[in-house]
């Protein structure tokens, strides 16, 4: 690939990027009502995304190879637990994250 | 003016301690794909450049390998749509946050990935700081640390050795706690369950390259299916 051509793609996937991201306030500017269908998703979707994102996060752990995932359930257990007790948001992932790293560097 | 910069100076404060995590995050996996560029054989102005104008991590490790592949522009674009396609949830989701925040919204949407919105989302912003500014310093703050990494990463390469296995699931934590913090926010856990619950079923069924999408339009039928119920119970006006 020449270097306009590198230019050339990156700049597509740039453009990409940003279509997905501007979308939504482009379809509804704030100076127009937004229709109750998308006011009613902008109200239930984070939940269902947060969900997904935790989903996304662990898509490469694989259950029926290597460790099982058995050191991210315990980590996520740990993170869930801190996190209920405390409720502070950098203590529960800092522990989370100092555990799974001795699992997979110790134990796994 | 004395007034102004006391009050940017108090929504940065406020906004730090939020972005720590994702410094960990970005740091760490900024520098991966900043050496993964390098030895790719590019030079660090690629990652450093990349990092700032796409600003979206998965697509930018996908754009390393179509920069190796044949010239095809138009794959690059609806590739970009497919991989980034979650951005539109986050939009829809934004709509009402990013109202009225003037120029700052530009860069607010432009800055929007992953992690920039689950905290501009959730955080509980206090009333005596210019919510615009604090979520203007989050996103700022995220793209630094991002833009940090993967340059370091291109110039350092594969200079550097890890020790530090393991620090990615820095990312699946904060996650997790996003999540737990939406859930004891809510009255009615169905949209919660039903992303982690679909999202899982799609990942089985689609596998981890390909499961993105489909979880997306299950997520979007099913929530739309249950508008009538779930606005019933009162729990979502």
């Amino acid at each position: 690939m020449t270097l306009t051509q590198q230019i050339i793609t990156v700049a597509m996937v740039v453009l990409g990027t940003a279509v997905t991201r501007f979308l939504p306030f482009l379809v509804f500017p704030a100076g127009k009502p937004t229709p109750k269908y998308i006011q009613y998703l902008g109200k239930v979707l984070p939940s269902a995304v947060f969900g997904l994102l935790v989903i996304y996060s662990l898509k490469d752990v694989s259950v029926l190879a290597g460790s099982h995932g058995v050191p991210e359930m315990l980590s996520i257990l740990l993170v869930i637990v801190l996190h209920v007790w405390k409720r502070q948001m950098l203590l529960s992932i800092a522990g989370g994250t100092v555990c799974y790293m001795l699992l997979v560097q110790t134990v796994f | 003016m004395q007034s102004k910069s006391k009050m940017l100076k108090k929504a940065f404060v406020t906004a730090f301690p939020y972005t720590i995590p994702i410094f960990a995050g970005f740091w760490f996996l900024g520098l991966t794909y900043g050496i993964y560029m390098n030895v790719s054989g590019f030079s660090f102005w690629y990652p450093m450049l990349m990092s700032v104008t796409i600003f979206a991590g998965s697509i930018e490790f996908v754009t390393v390998n179509m920069l190796l592949g044949a010239f095809d522009p138009l794959q690059a674009f609806t590739m970009t749509l497919m991989i980034n396609a979650r951005h539109l949830f986050y939009g829809i989701s934004m709509l009402d946050k990013y109202r009225g925040t003037g120029w700052k919204k530009f860069y607010l949407i432009f800055g929007m990935c992953d992690e920039s919105f689950s905290i501009n989302y959730t955080a509980d912003i206090p009333e005596d700081v210019d919510r615009g500014w604090f979520m203007f310093f989050v996103t700022l703050l995220n793209h630094f640390y991002w833009f940090f990494g993967a340059t370091l990463g291109g110039i350092f390469g594969s200079l550097i050795h890890f020790s530090t296995e393991g620090l990615e699931f820095v990312m699946t934590a904060m996650f997790v706690v996003i999540f737990l913090e939406q859930w004891l926010k809510e009255r009615n856990h169905t949209s919660s369950l039903l992303g982690l619950g679909i999202s899982l079923l799609c990942l089985a069924v689609f596998g981890a390259d390909d499961f993105i999408i489909p979880a997306m339009l299950a997520i979007l039928a099913v929530l739309t299916l249950m508008r009538r119920p779930l606005q019933r119970g009162g729990e979502i006006q």
